[in-house]
């Protein structure tokens, strides 16, 4: 029986319905980057600003959220909120808020950083030119950050679909909850079906998250 | 929001125990991390053939899957081939394989950040491989990879909250069922935070402190 | 200076690549001669000292110490490069070891001296070069010329029979340089045998016995240094001193 339990991949629309299951934590992943991004980038000029009291908003956001495992902030929107505001929130819901709150944070830091780690004599050559400020910040800094920015932005996005897989333990139905129907619908048929199902979403998750971790490398390489 | 003072009380010797396995685990993953790291940074360092192929190819693979997943891999799967392991050496397999990788890494940029003139230069003192590793690159190495370290063991403290998903008692283990059982969700959520402040807010004040100390006391050629 | 050779290089061969870097030299250097190799950037001269203490392999050739090899692998290189010292442009001090145990580092952990003598052999050398006060200072306190005599110091204390300096004033200030080569005039006096490569050009006239023309990756010139700097014999030496000598018409016109 060992060998066979292989091929309950191939029964019925089993392979399928695990690729459904990856769908739905790869489709949370996009929206949470996709939102993460222009929040990010503006709480990122946010940080940037001299005003003590974003200063320090801002910090005890971005601290309070990076120091909690992310499970824990889905914990807290899936069950806290729910109780706190009587909202109703749904699991999905929830995901897309607190991977978009925290990848937000993230993207936040890495603009805030890239905007820092531009030398002062670079506006200052700006301003000799007669540049104004605005013509500064689109000429001078933007082209800068962005080659910095990009593959870091890259790397958040795999990042992002690894913290997804979470979701399952909010009772998601995602590809690991898929998994494991399959494998106890199959129990007696396929003992080891577990070894292959799990072996595969291993794998689906790699082919997921590298190429998109080899190109932020390539970039990287090519920009430094 | 009035807040049920005896349920906290009656329910904190769980966290408590949840905790110290919450800090168990991590602190195991992480000292493996180090292991596992330290040796595959060497391998990278020093080129060797063939086992540099087989651990770069491991810190694609532990890099680019999540941790719930190998961790399902292990515990739900292995067995499945006569492995059998318990959920908490799941935990920390799981973490060392995930964790290694990050280490290895922060090690490396470590270890290449000490210029080739200074091994040169110590070289021409006369100074073997060993000593050379041990008095000239580690020391400097150590300076440069040592934010990224802290920062990884952050990063894995967090990463154990997953091992829930096995059925391991952590804090996220506890709470899940507590907020199941009796439906005192923000006493629940409270006490989840607390406990993951009190475990990561000293190590992140040490990180940053250390990491002051660092740039300021630079060595600075 | 004696007649015994101290440092033999035989038909060494150099090439990165496609690209020969040193094509056939043949080098003896005397026991308690000073050496020096002159020549245009890229001409070798470095990759030849670095050659002499095995930082480099050998395409093809030889060197020798003493009558032995010293080949770029094994455990005798270690000990032969104990008897060789090299000091290099970059001073390439340990950043995070103080003066003294920069000093004491190799004597004490490879050559297994008692930590007291070298202490007591550093303390005489810094004096002389008045860094004494600085010994408990960190690299990154010291200029770039203290720097170098202190890597300069920390080479001697191995007891070292050849001493090679590789552009060892190029990355400092001019006001520095001073500093640094009266050490080096020093040495010389007290019958080191070296082989520098500089572009000091009234300092190369001044320490050497012998200078080195190397271009093209060939020895072009081996004569006494009042004669290279006065009567050169070939083209290439003429065009390269040429080349100082337009500085030296500016600052006279001045």
């Amino acid at each position: 029986m060992r060998d066979s339990g292989i091929n309950v991949l191939f029964l019925g629309k089993n392979f399928l319905r695990l690729l459904e299951g990856l769908g739905v934590t790869l489709r949370i992943s996009l929206i949470a980057v996709l939102l993460s991004l222009p929040l990010g980038i503006l709480l990122g000029m946010f940080m940037t600003l001299k005003n003590p009291v974003s200063k320090a908003i801002s910090r005890i956001y971005l601290e309070f959220i990076r120091i909690m495992p992310q499970l824990v902030l889905l914990f807290i929107a899936y069950f806290g909120v729910t109780r706190m505001f009587g909202w109703n929130l749904s699991a999905d819901v929830s995901a897309v808020i607190v991977f978009t709150l925290w990848g937000t944070a993230e993207m936040g830091d890495l603009v805030r950083g890239a905007l820092i780690s531009i030398p002062r004599h670079q506006y200052d050559s700006a301003a000799a030119l007669g540049m104004t400020k605005v013509q500064t910040f689109i000429h001078v800094v933007v082209p800068q950050t962005m080659r910095r920015l990009i593959p870091l932005t890259i790397n958040l996005t795999t990042r992002m679909i690894k913290t997804t897989s979470l979701v399952v333990l909010i009772g998601m139905t995602e590809v690991l909850k898929v998994g494991k129907q399959i494998i106890d619908a199959n129990r007696f048929e396929y003992p080891t079906a577990a070894l292959w199902i799990y072996g595969v979403i291993f794998l689906l998750y790699f082919l997921a998250c590298w190429p998109i971790s080899m190109l932020a490398k390539k970039l990287e390489k090519r920009w430094r | 929001m009035g807040l049920n003072f005896d349920f906290i009380v009656k329910y904190l010797p769980w966290y408590v125990d949840a905790a110290i396995l919450t800090v168990r685990v991590a602190f195991l993953g992480i000292l493996f991390s180090l292991v596992v790291g330290i040796i595959c940074s060497a391998v990278q360092y020093y080129h060797i053939p063939v086992i540099r192929t087989i651990v770069s190819v491991y810190i694609e693979i532990s890099r680019n899957t999540p941790l719930l997943v190998q961790l399902f891999f292990l515990y739900f799967g292995l067995p499945k081939i006569g492995i059998l392991l318990s959920a908490e050496t799941c935990a920390v397999v799981g973490l060392t394989f995930l964790g290694g990788s990050y280490m290895s890494e922060s090690i490396r940029s470590g270890l290449e950040s000490v210029e080739k003139s200074q091994i040169e230069s110590a070289a021409s003192l006369g100074m073997g491989k060993v000593l050379t590793m041990k008095e000239v690159i580690f020391p400097q190495a150590l300076a440069v990879s040592v934010p990224g370290i802290c920062a990884n063991v952050i990063f894995l403290i967090k990463e154990t909250s997953v091992v829930s998903g096995i059925a391991l008692a952590d804090l996220m283990y506890v709470a899940n069922d507590l907020i199941g059982l009796y439906y005192e969700t923000d006493e629940t959520l409270i006490m989840l935070v607390l406990f993951y402040l009190i475990i990561l807010l000293p190590i992140s004040a040490f990180a940053s402190f250390i990491e002051r100390r660092l740039r300021y006391a630079g060595f600075g050629n | 200076m004696e007649e015994r050779i101290q440092l033999k290089v035989k038909g060494l061969v150099k090439r990165f690549g496609s690209e020969t870097v040193l094509d056939g030299i043949d080098l003896d250097v005397h026991k308690g001669e000073v050496v020096v190799v002159l020549g245009p950037s890229g001409c070798g001269k470095s990759t030849l000292l670095r050659c002499m203490n095995g930082l480099e392999s050998l395409s093809e050739g030889n060197i020798f110490l003493d009558g032995e090899e010293v080949s770029s692998s094994g455990k005798k290189i270690t000990m032969l490069r104990q008897k060789i010292g090299m000091v290099f442009q970059s001073y390439d001090l340990f950043p995070h070891k103080n003066i003294m145990d920069n000093i004491t580092l190799a004597p004490v952990k490879v050559q297994k001296r008692p930590k007291k003598d070298v202490e007591s052999q550093a303390e005489k050398l810094l004096k002389r070069v008045g860094l004494w006060e600085k010994r408990k200072s960190y690299p990154r306190e010291l200029s770039g010329g203290q720097k170098q005599r202190v890597a300069i110091i920390r080479a001697l204390c191995m007891n070292p029979e050849v001493m090679l300096f590789d552009e060892v004033t190029a990355a400092l200030d001019p006001e520095m340089v001073r500093e640094v080569l009266d050490v080096m005039l020093e040495l010389a006096d007290g019958g080191m045998t070296m082989v520098i490569v500089t572009h000091e050009m009234q300092f190369a006239r001044a320490i050497a016995d012998r200078v080195i023309f190397l271009d093209g990756g060939n020895i072009v010139e081996d004569l006494p240094p009042e004669e290279f700097f006065t009567a050169p014999k070939t083209q290439r030496a003429k065009d390269f001193l040429q080349t100082f000598a337009y500085e030296k018409r500016r600052t006279d016109t001045n």
